[in-house]
């Protein structure tokens, strides 16, 4: 097949007129991904009243902007919004699509690649341009889409040789924020909203938002329980710590799962990735999908019971022992050092 | 008001529960060595349809593409209460991606037909993926609502959602039919009935009626069939010609994404320093801490 279009797409998405985080640090990793495809990193902006919110897109290396501006279109609906972006995908045929791996990222992503029959890869850890050898054929300049799978004892990397559009999710936090030094002042494509009945098939009645007050990725300290900690009273010690040391508390997927924390505070591939000045990681055994979400923290302590943990691969200090006994240990001796 | 929902389940390798013995020296999986068990969400999917069904009348199918081995699922929903089980089984469904999945899976719905509502669970926890469900409401051509938290009201013509979004909820009114999607905490699913457990428990599919005849040549296959279907123990098994599939839509054909490489996971940190679990260790770590300016 040959593969004319080197343009990389990222969906901005925006709620009540404001961008999402992720939708900038995939503009960020996509301008790498359009030098190295020798394409255009363009942005995708569906709303109302979002020509401020399209040039914002700029300081982050979009060359252009497509917009699609109407009152209709203020809050994500399934149905629009899907229909809007499978036209524009088939109309210009990008050859990489990334969207964040949030609720609406996942409700429209999939939807479109259905519609035309893109490969969609779900919450990459990573994401390169390169050349490969597949099944004897070589294929130029692939979107290898790295992800950890089969609860995370292995890390995949997926292609899509044989289609126009490669898509991607990514979750919040993984790629980094990187404004353009000098940024340009790139082209505002509008497109013009053409209604359809079937995009009022499904009616909002209500909506309810807050602002997430959780910010884990800017917290410089961030004390995280596991599944090891055993119980929610238990976890009370995670807070104590995290009150001792001014860090936020957070938790694995399966302290989770276990209701030990909300999801709101999960750190790995299927939470929020971080890079804190230190990490302290509690009853924790280190699961591939919650170490790719905290390796890159500055210092790491892991405290657990089994010194073959694999969390303790990652760490800067280790102390094997019983959280329990460990953690009022820590904040005696840490507050005797204040004092 | 007789209301028929469709549920797409999934039987999956329990991927919490991974032991050493499941990991091969190349870092690969055997997934032989996995225990199959039923996704969670999709048995919550099909707790929401039975609800509905209890409610307001109608029927419930249940609907899994997989290995002859995922009957055990089909099995259990019947257990549940599901009025029908349908396996859609094919050897040249092997390797397939979402996409070539939704293809079947939308192709065998709309084989069944007369639907109001297609039920899945957000995800499987194989993959984590969630896309089957939207890209099977797209086959279909139907609206989705996806991250689904409550049924709130039912009536012939829409459906009205409690639905999870980033940072809250909203509520949605969708007309009929619709795929939805539930979440783990969107129903707490019924246990077996002991009844339907004696009523389903010998139920069987084509490929388990077929093993019967194996080296039984008074056996034949067809006569077994209409026996089973008779006394209502026969779950429907589908095949790629059954629902007349392009072959090249299916499997490892049709599936755009393929895997190019699998490595066993290597992530390093830094020089790794153990601390002696007491207070002297303590004490030096947070030393050191306090000295890098990091605590303090």
């Amino acid at each position: 097949m040959k593969i004319q279009n080197k343009d990389v797409w990222v969906f901005i998405e925006q709620r009540n007129g404001k961008p999402a985080d992720v939708s900038f640090e995939l503009l960020s990793k996509g301008r790498k991904l359009a030098e190295n495809l020798n394409g255009n990193l363009k942005a995708i902006v569906i709303g109302n009243k979002i020509k401020q919110l399209a040039e914002e897109t700029f300081k982050y290396g979009a060359v252009e902007v497509l917009i699609v501006d109407n009152p209709e279109l203020e809050h994500y609906r399934t149905m629009p919004y899907s229909r809007i972006l499978t036209e524009l995908v088939e109309t210009h045929k990008p050859r990489i699509i990334l969207y964040g791996a949030t609720i609406i990222g996942r409700d429209l992503a999939p939807r479109v690649a259905s519609h035309t029959r893109s490969g969609l890869t779900a919450d990459c850890t990573d994401l390169k341009v390169s050349t490969v050898k597949y099944l004897k054929h070589d294929y130029e300049n692939l979107l290898l889409q790295i992800r950890p799978a089969f609860g995370g004892n292995i890390i995949a990397t997926i292609i899509s040789p044989e289609v126009e559009t490669q898509m991607a999710t990514v979750r919040e936090g993984v790629m980094r924020f990187e404004p353009v030094p000098n940024p340009v002042k790139g082209k505002i494509t509008e497109i013009p909203y053409v209604a359809c009945d079937y995009d009022n098939i499904i009616k909002i009645i209500e909506q309810h938002r807050q602002e997430n007050k959780v910010n884990l990725k800017s917290a410089p300290i961030i004390v995280s329980g596991g599944y090891g900690i055993g119980s929610k009273s238990n976890f009370n010690l995670i807070h104590e710590l995290a009150a001792a040391v001014g860090g936020e508390v957070a938790g694995s997927r399966a302290a989770v799962d276990a209701g030990f924390i909300t999801a709101d505070r999960q750190v790995g591939q299927t939470g929020v990735t971080v890079r804190p000045k230190l990490y302290i990681a509690c009853g924790i055994s280190g699961a591939i999908q919650h170490r790719a979400g905290m390796n890159e923290s500055n210092k790491i302590i892991a405290i657990n019971t089994d010194p073959d943990a694999p969390i303790f691969s990652v760490a800067h200090y280790g102390i094997v022992g019983d959280v329990m006994q460990i953690i009022p240990m820590f904040i005696n001796e840490f507050k005797q050092k204040l004092r | 008001m007789e209301i028929h929902s469709i549920v797409m389940v999934k039987q999956v390798p329990d991927t919490a529960n991974i032991s050493g013995q499941v990991m091969k020296e190349d870092g690969t999986v055997n997934r032989a060595k996995l225990p199959a068990i039923f996704n969670h969400e999709d048995r919550v999917a099909l707790e929401l349809a039975l609800q509905i069904k209890d409610q307001y009348g109608g029927s419930v199918t249940v609907i899994t593409m997989g290995p002859p081995r995922a009957s055990d699922i089909l099995r259990e929903c019947l257990f549940m209460g599901a009025d029908d089980a349908i396996l859609i089984s094919d050897r040249k469904f092997a390797g397939a991606d979402t996409l070539a999945t939704s293809y079947v899976l939308s192709e065998a719905i709309k084989k069944i037909g007369n639907y109001d509502f297609v039920f899945a669970g957000r995800q499987a926890i194989d993959g984590d993926t969630a896309q089957v469900g939207p890209q099977t409401a797209e086959k279909l051509n139907i609206p989705q609502i996806t991250y689904a938290e409550e049924i709130l009201e039912v009536t012939e013509t829409y459906v009205k959602v409690k639905r999870k979004i980033d940072g809250g909820f909203e509520i949605l009114e969708s007309k009929l039919p619709v795929l939805i999607t539930a979440l783990k905490d969107s129903a707490f699913p019924r246990p077996f009935k002991a009844k339907r457990i004696m009523a389903y428990k010998n139920t069987k599919t084509l490929m388990e009626l077929e093993k019967f005849t194996e080296g039984n040549s008074l056996l034949y296959i067809d006569q077994l069939k209409d026996e089973y279907q008779s006394k209502h123990l026969y779950i429907q098994t589908l095949t790629m010609d059954d629902l007349k599939l392009d072959e090249l839509r299916c499997g490892v054909h049709g599936s755009p994404t393929k895997v190019y490489k699998i490595e066993s996971v290597v992530l390093s940190g830094g020089n790794l320093e153990m601390i002696e679990p007491n207070k002297l260790g303590i004490n030096h770590l947070i030393d050191k801490l306090m000295e890098d300016h990091i605590l303090g």
